[in-house]
């Protein structure tokens, strides 16, 4: 009688969401023990420290869905940096009451447009979303340079980001609303039925009388309003929008999708795995800078961690005709 | 005749990328105030060959299928590693020299035995080990200076000419038939050096041709008794060769190291512009050195004629410094838009999804 249970149970918590949980509490207990050895207490677990995690966790994890509903499509979304800074600092220099609704138009604008320029003229996603990066930091670089708007985000944007909800902060709640909805929509709606089945094989969808470049446009604007959405919290988080502030979230939120076990050439993931993945990789960021550990020593373990998670469970099958 | 329209239809995007660049640079020199001269050949390929080399590396990956997302940090490893090693006597140079091809060439092949006996995505792997590429960068230079033997800086930069002169190796006169050839930039010479010694022979080779299957059609190279993990395995091995190679060249050029990161991402970044460019496709099995080298030319073209017009001329916004990122941009969409004309052409709809 017990068997069964055990297998459905391992059956549902599945290998990449465990082998992260592992390595989060893995993470917590060697940054645990190195505070409690050089300065004597166990800053690491008080809930000060750990909301306060979930709260810089937060912009990269809402990025991270929008990147994840993209590579479910076996697709990717480079222009991610830009398409934050440009909706963050057009947001700002607009102000007033309409900054947060112009500022996810403008992603809705630049999703639609990588969105056309991968299902309807075929240009692979890596070299077009790109191309689309360049061109936003040329863009932005136009409508700033030679005089400067106003980077001061709004008070609406400042409250979003800063402000808090019986000690839940804001941005937190946000990350958790968005979750469930992208969560939602991957398992409960076509949509989400299409966005995993072009993943798998776009043709065969195609056959089955989906319009599947439709499909593809969404989830590009999908991403893209996201991540124009992390980005004018992030501006109310620094006080500040400024040109480069999206540059640190593209390979972060790549990371985390994979290794919460969606395969980068689509077709399979949980959304789960995107927020273990998220968190494992801010947590393990936050702890090498609590340890003071140099900035090579950062990016080569940051490196080592993502191969060897993969390498755990992201193995391909052999090669078998 | 049907031989040459084979060749022609096998080679569209590297000839297109020809034209363009034969377009951009001659509007280029003939607007630039002194006209085409040995010297401002020289300079120009000397701005090229650093992101020439990184794009082969990257042609080598692409031609298989995949992705390769750690060329810039690998460029920056080695180019962190030659600013320690490439000083000293004859001996220690030369030595120097061969450590970072080294350095280089484990970088590569580190790529790819986790690509081939890990079973992971490319673009996964890349991504990771270019972060360790780029700790490991900033371990060996973590402010950016070092020193790069000033003679090799010197003869690696400019005209053939400088060559002999500087090592002395002819006393008095070079012989007549040096002088016809003494006005070649230096960079080209190694440009060709290093297609004709590593490039051509790998290209004709069991290796060579077996990556081109394996990006076309794996398990129908598998089937055809293609070694799929030794193909795969020399082609990532001399990827990492070439972003040694890109990483020592920058070096040399710049006298100095400095492990940038985003310097880093930025090369990645245009190598994989300018592989498309050259007509290869990410989809695997088509491209190679020669188009790609063209695709970089048109690249840097570009950014070059920016700095010639005129800005009282009809198109002179074009001299705008603040409109420039944005018209590279739209450049870079436009030319891999074009290449996307294939999309207007299927006659079967189900041909589009590949």
């Amino acid at each position: 009688m017990a068997l069964p249970q055990i297998s459905s149970l391992r059956q549902s918590i599945d290998r990449p969401l465990l082998f992260a949980g592992i390595f989060i509490i893995a993470i917590l207990v060697v940054g645990t023990a190195y505070t409690l050895i050089f300065e004597g207490n166990a800053s690491l677990l008080s809930p000060t420290y750990l909301i306060l995690q979930l709260k810089v966790a937060s912009f990269l994890g809402i990025v991270a869905a929008g990147m994840m509903i993209v590579v479910l499509l076996g697709h990717i979304d480079l222009s991610v940096p830009w398409t934050m800074a440009a909706s963050a600092m057009l947001a700002a220099a607009i102000g007033g009451p309409f900054a947060i609704p112009i500022g996810l138009g403008v992603g809705l604008a630049i999703g639609l447009f990588n969105g056309i320029g991968v299902a309807y003229l075929r240009v692979p996603s890596m070299i077009f979303t790109l191309g689309v990066n360049v061109m936003l930091r040329g863009f932005m670089v136009m409508l700033t340079g030679g005089f400067s708007p106003s980077s001061v985000p709004t008070d609406a944007m400042l409250w979003l980001a800063k402000g808090d909800i019986v000690g839940i902060p804001n941005p937190v709640i946000v990350w958790v609303l968005v979750s469930i909805a992208v969560a939602w929509m991957l398992r409960r709606t076509p949509l989400g039925r299409y966005i995993y089945a072009i993943g798998n094989r776009e043709a065969a969808v195609y056959l089955s009388g989906v319009n599947t470049r439709l499909v593809v446009v969404a989830s590009f604007a999908l991403c893209s309003v996201l991540a124009a959405f992390a980005g004018i919290l992030l501006a109310g988080y620094s006080s500040k929008a400024f040109q480069a502030m999206g540059d640190p979230y593209l390979l972060p939120s790549i990371a985390a999708v994979v290794i919460g076990g969606t395969n980068i050439l689509g077709g399979s993931g949980r959304y789960a795995g995107t927020i273990a993945g998220t968190i494992l990789i801010v947590l393990l960021q936050s702890v090498l800078s609590v340890m003071q550990m140099p900035e090579a020593g950062r990016q080569i373990i940051y490196g080592v961690v993502i191969v060897m998670m993969l390498l755990a469970y992201g193995r391909g099958s052999k090669l078998r005709v | 005749m049907s031989n040459v329209r084979l060749w022609i239809s096998h080679n569209t995007g590297a000839l297109i990328a020809v034209g363009l660049f034969l377009i951009l640079y001659i509007f280029y020199s003939s607007l630039h105030p002194r006209g085409f001269t040995s010297d401002l050949f020289v300079q120009n390929s000397n701005e090229a060959l650093a992101l020439i080399f990184v794009s082969i590396a990257q042609t080598m990956v692409v031609i298989l299928g995949g992705i390769d997302l750690s060329v810039g940090s690998l460029m920056t490893l080695v180019n962190a590693a030659a600013s320690e090693l490439v000083i000293g006597s004859g001996w220690q140079i030369i030595l120097g020299i061969v450590l970072c091809l080294i350095v280089g060439l484990a970088g590569g092949l580190l790529n790819g035995l986790i690509i081939v006996y890990g079973r992971l995505q490319p673009i996964v792997v890349t991504l990771a080990t270019g972060a360790v590429f780029t700790g490991c960068a900033l371990l060996i230079r973590p402010t950016p200076g070092g020193e790069v033997d000033g003679d090799l800086s010197w003869v690696a930069t400019n005209a053939l000419a400088e060559l002999p002169a500087t090592y002395g190796w002819w006393d008095g006169d070079p012989p007549g038939w040096f002088n016809v050839i003494s006005g070649v930039p230096m960079p080209i010479v190694i440009l060709v050096v290093v297609i004709l010694v590593v490039w051509l022979p790998y290209r004709n080779s069991e290796l060579g041709r077996g990556s081109y299957a394996i990006g076309s059609n794996e398990a129908a190279a598998y089937m055809s008794g293609v070694r799929i993990n030794r193909s795969k395995l020399a082609a990532y091995t001399l990827s990492g060769l070439f972003a040694g190679l890109a990483g020592l060249y920058f070096a040399i050029q710049t006298g100095s190291g400095n492990a940038d990161p985003i310097q880093a991402g930025t090369y990645t970044l245009n190598s994989i512009a300018a592989v498309v460019i050259g007509g290869a496709s990410l989809f695997g099995g088509s491209g190679g050195a020669i188009g790609t080298i063209f695709g970089v030319m048109v690249l840097r073209s570009i950014t070059f004629c920016f700095r010639v017009v005129d800005t009282d001329s009809a198109v002179g916004f074009l001299a705008n410094p603040l409109l420039q990122p944005m018209f590279e941009g739209l450049i870079l969409v436009i030319a891999v838009t074009l290449g996307a004309a294939r999309a207007f052409s299927v006659k079967n709809r189900l041909n589009m999804f590949r």
